[in-house]
């Protein structure tokens, strides 16, 4: 039991506790200051896999991109510090009963074919070899799909201001008129 | 160094999977949904990582896919929010029980 391994319990304790008050919490912005430690722990957890490169991704991307803009958006839409109400009894246990049947047939598949993998410690994932991977054009190159991941960005970002944009008053429709 | 068996990742990959799931069955706000979601990428992230790196140390192919799926995270996640905010603007409310418009 030495220090690598009490780290990586203590990451995964901080993840799956980040994570179930981030699905839990009544308050809107506390929820999503949850899911914002459970992100930062996932990034720790990269970086205790020692994949630098993803958790600085998982920092940018994720923390410092998307739980802005989550955040922006309650900031938007609503009071951040009202309460919302708790879902009721006759939603609660249905969802926690699959939840609880899922991770148990989960668990025992996992326990059943992956108890011999162990870290070998051949695993280098450098910086040099991540980019010349993604940009080459011979065979397992990745150049294809991050040429289409840079169109689907793109299209996104249109999208985005398309459905976001205020209509202009002339296309304003009110919603009885709509629904005749 | 590290002697973390591949399965206690796993284990931990699906519980942040389920708690993504169990989040997405109670709540009824949209953003709580989408933040779900994104709990639930999260842990396929792990999953991919902690793959390429016990069962394939001399590949790098699930870091790309973890890669790729952050992308389109964001790209989700901003589309997302979009129409959260397109529908709070003609429903005044994000709870995903008002917006029956099209629902008979």
């Amino acid at each position: 039991m030495n220090i690598s391994v009490i780290l990586f319990y203590v990451i995964a304790v901080c993840i799956l506790g980040a994570g179930l008050l981030a699905v839990t919490a009544r308050q809107l912005f506390r929820s999503a200051i949850w899911l914002l430690f459970s992100l930062v722990g996932i990034a720790a957890l990269y970086f205790w896999m020692q994949v630098e490169f993803i958790a600085a991704v998982q920092i940018i991307v994720y923390v410092g991109g998307i739980v802005v803009l989550i955040i922006f958006s309650i900031f938007l839409t609503e009071q951040s510090g009202a309460k919302m109400p708790s879902p009721p009894i006759k939603r609660k246990l249905p969802a926690l009963l699959a939840v609880l049947f899922g991770i148990l047939f989960t668990a025992r598949l996992i326990s059943q074919y992956f108890t011999s993998a162990a870290d070998d410690h051949s695993f280098q994932a450098s910086m040099q070899a991540i980019g010349r991977q993604m940009l080459s054009t011979t065979d397992f190159g990745f150049l294809l799909p991050f040429e289409a991941i840079s169109f689907l960005l793109l299209a996104a970002m249109i999208g985005c201001i398309v459905i976001a944009m205020k209509p202009s008053q002339a296309d304003i429709v009110s919603p009885q008129n709509a629904g005749e | 160094m590290n002697t973390v068996p591949l399965s206690h990742i796993l284990f931990l990959s699906t519980a942040l999977f389920f708690i993504g799931m169990y989040g997405l069955f109670t709540r009824r706000n949209m953003i709580t949904m989408l933040m779900a979601i994104e709990l639930m990428l999260n842990s396929v992230n792990i999953n991919f990582v902690a793959f390429n790196k016990y069962l394939y140390p001399g590949k790098l192919d699930g870091l790309f896919f973890a890669l790729f799926i952050i992308t389109i995270a964001a790209a989700e996640a901003a589309v997302a929010i979009a129409i959260i905010i397109n529908l709070y603007r003609t429903h005044r409310s994000i709870d995903v029980d008002d917006a029956t418009d099209m629902k008979y």
